[in-house]
């Protein structure tokens, strides 16, 4: 290995660390909300401390199961051809999500004081 | 000189047939860290060690067709929108960053960020969603480490073939 390998290694990590500090630096580490984007628009907008288990349906029937259990948030099951959201980590973090791209799904863990300033999609 | 096109067209042919089966063999592995567009990119093995023994466009050709190939027969459409935008982004890359002081490793590394980066962009289009952002700091390291070990690997072939081509 060359010398600019390494120079190259420092430079991602100085990307890195500084991606880091900005998105997670902003708005403490746990949330307490879980947001449900389908499309870029929120669907549903769930406490995080509550256990709860959610079926969410897109326009064309496809579904993700969304569950809440200790504080943490994941999705169960979904019929989409990759299942990579299924096996996805359990998230609790603000900034954490877990997307479905199939099915233009997001899911994220939000802080209250983030969704203030999102528009609501339901009333 | 007829003998030779043979020679290069088989040549090519077994670089897409190789970059094939890594692909095929990487998606036979369950790669569950959890986090999604974290894979090894053995094929990207193939495409590495062709941008230093083929010409630019032949290398580009295994590249592509193997994307396409990969995609088609253990993919759907989606794998091949992220495979393509990010095989491409890399690979464009690669090609000039070989000019640079790195050497086979870093340019590999470069290739493996570049290519998750592209990966990304085509997912946060795909989705209108900036929060997508939030996955850059572990698919850079992520490229960065699976550009290491695939650039090892990639050094100790090229030295090989490119000795054996001096001793034939």
């Amino acid at each position: 290995m060359k010398k600019a390998d390494f120079i190259l290694i420092g430079i991602v990590a100085v990307i890195v660390i500084i991606l880091l500090i900005a998105l997670y630096a902003t708005g403490g580490n746990s949330g307490n909300r879980v947001q449900i984007e389908v499309d870029s628009q929120v669907v549903e907008t769930l406490p995080l401390d509550t256990d709860a288990e959610k079926i969410i349906k897109t326009e064309k029937g496809e579904t993700n199961t969304i569950i809440i259990k200790d504080g943490k948030v994941s999705i169960l099951q979904a019929d989409c051809p990759d299942k990579i959201c299924v096996h996805h980590r359990a998230i609790s973090r603000t900034g954490e999500s877990i997307i479905c791209l199939p099915h233009k799904l997001v899911v994220s863990v939000t802080n209250d004081k983030n969704t203030e300033n999102e528009i609501d999609a339901v009333a | 000189m007829k003998s030779n096109k043979v020679k290069k067209i088989a040549l090519y042919g077994m670089l897409v047939a190789l970059a094939f089966t890594f692909s095929y063999f990487e998606s036979l592995i369950p790669f569950d860290f959890g986090i999604p567009g974290v894979k090894l990119g053995l094929a990207n093995l193939v495409v590495v060690v062709a941008l230093y023994i083929v010409s630019p466009a032949q290398a580009f050709s295994v590249a592509i067709i193997r994307i396409l190939l990969a995609s088609i027969t253990f993919g759907n459409v989606y794998s091949l929108a992220y495979s393509l935008c990010g095989g491409i982004l890399s690979f464009a890359v690669m090609l000039l960053a070989r000019k640079t002081k790195l050497s086979v490793i870093g340019v590999s590394m470069l290739g493996g960020i570049c290519h998750n980066i592209g990966q990304i962009a085509v997912a946060a289009i795909v989705m209108s969603t900036v929060r997508i952002v939030y996955y850059l700091p572990v698919l850079l390291v992520a490229g960065l480490v699976t550009g290491l070990l695939i650039g090892i690997v990639s050094k100790l072939i090229i030295d090989r073939l490119i000795k054996i081509n001096k001793d034939a």
